[in-house]
């Protein structure tokens, strides 16, 4: 194969990790919301929550865009 | 279309070099400046009045003061308040930083990952030297949570390990990442603007979908830039409460 096709594949490859992590961050605030509608008294105290825990699934998702960038200006 | 990633391109203001080390003032530092004067400033001229009843701006600075403080009380306990200047150091830093960098034509310090794996590196440090300094070897109790069988004793102290390790690195990289893509993305749709622009009197109505898009994009990283700021000071805080009470977690 061409590397340079090659290194663009493997970056378009590399871009399918942001997708899963962005179902692991709708998952949380989809959760989140589902609790706050329940009670919305609690909600206001697990915000925080909800955000560290988004910042660490979100995370995820930036090591693979991370890797994309990395095939397409670095290497 | 012009390179979505010259943006981030370091150019010297002022070349210096000492022993083949390069020391020159770039347009990174020079932003760095700026986000900290800008901050200084802020906080400097909005409290002078030091008045009882606040105005607006004395309030925008209080409001600064007691969000932080109210976040490093709720995650670090009120042991935590000794960390507050650090904290609220890299918050304003990085939320100035993040949102200088929207000013068009303005670099993103926030986007290179030196600046921001530097400042991971200043938490961690602090968090190790701290947490050993307050603790002794009680501190490395941290990477083995009581109560656990002694078959998997091994291997959970070697994952601990290893994620306590990965803290820098991700708490780096998120920032770095969320910034150069939000960047990116920015000038793709600008560059599509001007490649429609340049086809005519067709591509000039055609260049007015991406233009929403930069508009709907610019107020989604205003967003971004203030949450990032916030999950980097709240991960901060999280880790400096690993230092302080490392059995509690």
């Amino acid at each position: 194969m061409d590397p340079v096709a090659a290194k663009f594949l493997g970056a378009g490859l590399a871009c399918l990790g942001m997708g899963l992590a962005a179902m692991g961050v709708g998952n949380i605030f989809g959760n989140f919301v589902a609790g706050a509608l329940r009670n919305p008294s609690a909600a206001a105290g697990q915000f925080t929550n909800a955000i560290v825990g988004a910042a660490l699934a979100e995370g995820l998702g930036i090591f693979a865009l991370v890797v994309a960038l990395v095939l397409l200006f670095v290497v | 279309m012009a390179d979505p990633i010259k943006q981030f391109e370091l150019v010297h203001l002022v070349p210096l070099k000492i022993g083949g080390a390069d020391f020159g003032f770039t347009n990174s530092a020079l932003h760095m400046f700026i986000a900290v004067g800008v901050t200084a400033a802020f906080l400097l001229l909005t409290t002078t009045g030091r008045n009882l009843v606040p105005g607006r701006l004395q309030s925008m600075a209080e409001l600064s003061y007691e969000f932080i403080a109210g976040t490093v009380r709720q995650a670090a306990g009120t042991e935590g308040m000794k960390f507050f200047p650090l904290v609220f150091s890299i918050f304003m830093f990085v939320l100035f930083g993040n949102l200088i960098g929207m000013i068009p034509g303005a670099f993103t310090v926030t986007s290179h990952i030196i600046v921001t794996a530097a400042l991971a590196l200043l938490v961690i440090t602090t968090v190790i030297i701290y947490g050993i300094m307050k603790h002794g070897t009680h501190w490395f109790a941290l990477f083995a949570p009581a109560g656990l069988p002694k078959a998997i004793l091994p291997v959970i102290v070697v994952i601990e390990v290893i994620s306590f390790l990965s803290r820098p690195i991700s708490l780096s990289l998120r920032l770095f990442g969320n910034m150069t893509a939000g960047h990116i993305a920015l000038k793709v749709f600008a560059g599509f603007a001007v490649a429609m622009v340049g086809a005519g009197a067709v591509g000039i109505a055609g260049a007015t979908l991406p233009i929403f898009m930069i508009t709907a994009l610019t107020a989604f990283e205003f967003l971004v830039a203030v949450l990032q700021a916030y999950v980097f000071t709240i991960l901060t805080c999280i880790y400096l409460n690993d230092a302080l009470h490392p059995g509690h977690h």
